[in-house]
C-alpha cells in the first residue's frame, strides 16, 4: 500500500502571552490509502491540533519547527502541506484532497444558509461544474448517507434536522468532493449511543465504498475498537504507542494505554473496581521533563523516566511504544 | 428493610409551547412516571436525549413544574409533598436536596474563589453563624472531596476538569443534603478522570449516607455505580430493576437496543449487534400506543394502538406487550 500522508517530526508550538506552549512534540506517522487510523487521547493530548496541522488549519500563532514535515501524496505528486501559504494553494488540500468532520454538527453548518446551498457552494469551489450538476451530486450524497427524501431535505436549514441527521449531512458534504483523506474529529461524541452506532456503521460502509484514508479522532477506545485498523495513542503532545488495533487493545504496552483501558467501566464484570489513572494531566505550560507521563505513572523504572524522553521502540510486530520499561539497558539486566 | 426517600406516583411534567390561536399546546416531557428511590441507594436513570430524564430529576428538585401526579420526599425528620411545597418548607427542602451539574466549566463562576464558591450555599441559606464556622465547614467538605486546601484561595480557571468537578461536588454537599441529583456528572470528563470522580461519589455516598439520583446516557458507567436502574423513553418509564438483573437480562426491546449499541472493546466483535433504526420521535408529535413502536424490531399491531402499562414482576418492572413472549423466543 502506498502512503497517502506522511507526518515527520511534527512539533507545533503556540505563541501566547504566557510564552511558547508546546502542543505537539516530535510526532511521526503515516497513513495508507483505505486505512482507518484511530487517534486516541484525552483532552489536552494534542490530537485535534495534529489533525488540524494536516490541513494547515491552525491559528496564526502556531509555530512549526523547521524539522516538521507533512507530505500529502496526491495524483499530481507530493504536496508539502506546511509550505502552502496562499489561499489558492490551500484549496488543494482544504476540502479538496482532505475533508474534515467536526464534533458538533450544529456549529459546523452556517445557521442562516440552507444545507444544500452550502454543499453546492463547496462543490463549485473545488470542481468545474454547473449549479445543477452540483445539486444533483449533493442530493445523491445525502441519499447515500441515509437521509430520506433527500431532494426535499437539501433545502432545509441545519436547525431543522436532528443531531444524527445533521452529522449525516456533514459526512455527505465532506465526502461530496471525493477527498483522498477524511479527518473525523470526535464525530460521534455529541450523539446518543443508538445514533452513534448508526453513524459508525455508515462510516464503515463509506470506507469500503470510497476507499479513502480516515483519521478517526476520539477519546473512546470502544469506538476505536469498532472502526480503526491502526491506533495511535497520544499524551501531552507525544505519540506514546502505535500499532494494529487488536495488538494495542488486547496487548497494550504503555502504562498510560493500560491505565486508559483499566479506567473504562466494563459490562462483563460489574464487580471489577474502576481504576483511575492517578492525578491530573499536567498543564501544557508546565510540561514534565523526561517522559511526559512520569508524573502519573505507576511503573517508573528509574531516574531516566524524569530526565530522558524515551524513544519509540518496537515491542511486537508493527507495534511501537515509547517507554523506558522496554529499554533493555534500563531494566531486566 | 430500607425506607423510601423519594416516591413519585404518576408524576407528569408538561411545558407550554408556542401560542396556538385557541388553546395553548402542551409538551409532555415526563409522562406518568412512578418510582421509589430507597434511602441510601444509588439510583440510575438512563435514556437518550429527549427522553425526559433531566426534567424528571429537576421535578424532584422542584426546578420543573409538576403538572399532575405526586412526588413525596420523606427522610424520617420531615415529609414533603413536592407538588405544593413553598415558603419556609421549600427553603428547608433546598438544604436537603441538591444538584451536581454536567459541565464543570460552566457551573463555576470564574470571578469567585473556590472557597467562596463552596461557601455560597451556606451563606445564602444562612446555615452558619460566623465566618469562622463557614470556613470550617468549607474546609471539612473540601477535604472529603479530596481538594487541596491551599487551592481554596484560587479561581476555577486554574483547575483541570476533574478538579473542577470535585469543586462542584463539594459545593453541592456543603449544605449537608440527603438527596443529590447528579445530572451527567461525569459525561464531560476524560476516562482516566471519570473513574476517579465515580469512585469519589461512591465513597462520599457511603460515608455520608446519601441517596443519589444518577442521570446518565452511559450504560457502562451506570452499571458500575448504581444499585437500581430505570430506563426512560420519550417521557415514559419503560423498564426498572436492580442493576444486576437488568444487565443480566434486559426485557424491554429498547433497553436491549441500548445495551447492544455500546461500542464493544473487542475489535473482532464488530457490527453483529442489533442496531436501532431511526431516531427518537419529537415529543411534540408523539406516536400512538407504545411510544417505542416506531423503532421497535418486534412491533405488532397492538403496539400501535394500545399503550403498555408497567408490569411488575418481583422487583423487575417492564412496559411492553410482548416481553414475556420475547423472553422465550428471542435470546437476550
Amino acid at each position: 500500500m502506498s502512503a497517502l500522508i506522511e507526518v515527520q517530526n511534527l512539533t507545533l508550538k503556540f505563541k501566547t502571552d504566557e510564552g511558547l506552549i508546546t502542543a505537539v512534540e516530535d510526532v511521526s506517522f503515516s497513513l495508507s490509502k483505505g486505512e482507518v487510523m484511530g487517534l486516541v487521547g484525552e483532552s489536552g493530548s494534542g490530537k485535534s491540533v495534529t489533525a488540524k496541522a494536516l490541513m494547515n488549519l491552525n491559528a496564526s500563532n502556531a509555530v512549526y519547527t523547521p524539522e516538521s514535515k507533512i507530505t500529502l501524496h496526491t495524483d499530481n505528486g507530493p504536496v508539502d502541506v506546511l509550505s502552502l501559504k496562499k489561499p489558492s494553494e490551500q484549496k488543494i488540500i482544504r476540502g479538496g484532497a482532505i475533508s474534515m468532520i467536526f464534533q458538533e454538527p450544529m456549529a459546523s453548518f452556517a445557521p442562516a444558509i440552507s444545507i444544500g446551498k452550502q454543499m453546492i457552494e463547496q462543490l463549485q469551489l473545488h470542481g468545474d461544474m454547473s449549479r445543477k450538476q452540483a445539486r444533483e451530486i449533493s442530493v445523491e450524497m445525502l441519499d447515500r448517507v441515509g437521509i430520506s427524501d433527500a431532494a426535499k431535505r437539501i433545502d432545509q436549514y441545519a436547525f431543522e434536522l436532528s443531531g444524527g441527521m445533521r452529522q449525516r449531512a456533514m459526512i455527505a458534504m465532506a465526502l461530496s468532493t471525493s477527498p483522498a483523506l477524511l479527518i473525523a474529529d470526535e464525530p460521534t461524541t455529541a450523539l446518543d449511543v443508538t445514533i452513534q452506532a448508526q453513524v459508525i456503521d455508515l462510516m464503515k460502509d463509506l470506507v469500503n465504498e470510497f476507499h479513502m484514508g480516515i483519521i478517526f479522532i476520539t477519546h473512546d477506545l470502544g469506538v476505536v475498537a469498532q472502526t480503526a485498523d491502526r491506533v495511535n495513542v497520544m499524551y501531552l503532545g507525544r505519540l506514546i504507542e502505535e500499532g494494529p488495533v487488536r495488538e494495542v487493545i488486547r496487548n497494550a504496552k504503555h502504562p498510560y494505554t493500560q491505565g486508559l483501558l483499566a479506567a473504562l467501566p466494563k459490562l462483563e464484570d460489574l464487580d471489577a473496581p474502576l481504576t483511575p489513572v492517578p492525578g491530573d494531566i499536567p498543564s501544557p505550560l508546565d510540561r514534565p521533563p523526561g517522559c511526559v507521563f512520569h508524573t502519573r505513572c505507576s511503573k517508573v523504572v528509574g531516574p531516566e523516566c524524569s530526565s530522558v524522553m524515551p524513544q519509540e521502540r518496537r515491542v511486537a510486530d508493527d507495534h511501537d511504544v515509547a517507554c523506558h520499561i522496554y529499554n533493555p539497558e534500563l531494566v531486566g539486566q | 428493610m430500607t425506607d423510601t426517600l423519594i416516591k413519585t406516583d404518576g408524576l407528569t411534567v408538561e411545558f407550554p409551547i408556542g401560542r396556538g390561536l385557541f388553546k395553548k399546546q402542551m409538551l409532555t416531557a415526563v409522562d406518568n412516571v412512578s418510582v421509589e428511590i430507597e434511602d441510601g441507594s444509588f439510583f440510575g436513570l438512563v435514556g437518550e436525549s429527549g427522553s425526559g430524564k433531566t426534567t424528571f430529576g429537576r421535578a424532584l428538585l422542584k426546578a420543573a413544574p409538576i403538572s399532575s401526579g405526586t412526588a413525596t420526599y420523606s427522610d424520617g425528620d420531615v415529609t414533603y409533598d413536592l407538588g405544593d411545597l413553598k415558603g419556609a418548607e421549600l427553603t428547608d427542602y433546598r438544604k436537603r436536596a441538591q444538584l451536581i451539574f454536567q459541565d464543570p466549566y460552566a457551573a463555576l463562576s470564574p470571578r469567585m474563589t473556590v472557597r467562596d464558591i463552596i461557601a455560597e450555599p451556606l451563606e445564602v441559606m444562612g446555615l452558619t453563624k460566623s465566618r469562622a464556622e463557614t470556613d470550617e465547614r468549607v474546609r471539612e467538605i473540601a477535604a472529603r472531596c479530596r481538594l487541596n486546601l491551599e487551592h481554596l484561595r484560587r479561581f476555577p480557571h486554574a483547575f483541570s476538569g476533574g478538579q473542577r468537578q470535585r469543586i462542584s461536588i463539594a459545593r453541592a454537599l456543603v449544605s449537608g443534603p440527603r438527596f443529590v441529583v447528579a445530572d451527567e456528572s461525569v459525561a464531560a470528563l476524560d476516562v482516566s478522570i471519570q473513574a476517579d470522580v465515580l469512585n469519589l461519589l461512591k465513597q462520599i455516598q457511603a460515608e455520608m449516607g446519601l441517596t443519589f439520583l444518577f442521570i446518565s446516557h452511559d450504560l457502562s458507567v451506570v452499571a458500575h455505580t448504581c444499585d437500581h436502574v430505570a430506563v426512560m423513553y420519550l417521557g415514559r418509564l419503560v423498564e426498572t430493576a436492580p442493576t444486576r438483573r437488568i444487565f443480566a437480562a434486559p426485557r424491554h426491546p429498547y433497553t436491549k437496543a441500548l445495551f447492544s449499541a455500546i461500542p464493544s472493546l473487542d475489535p473482532d466483535d464488530r457490527g453483529n449487534s442489533q442496531k436501532l433504526i431511526g431516531e427518537i420521535p419529537s415529543p411534540t408529535n408523539q406516536p400512538s400506543g407504545c411510544k417505542f413502536h416506531t423503532r421497535c424490531p418486534h412491533v405488532i399491531d397492538k403496539c400501535r394502538r394500545v399503550e403498555p402499562v408497567l408490569e411488575a414482576d418481583g422487583d423487575h418492572d417492564v412496559a411492553c406487550h410482548r416481553w414475556k413472549e420475547l423472553l422465550e423466543t428471542v435470546p437476550a
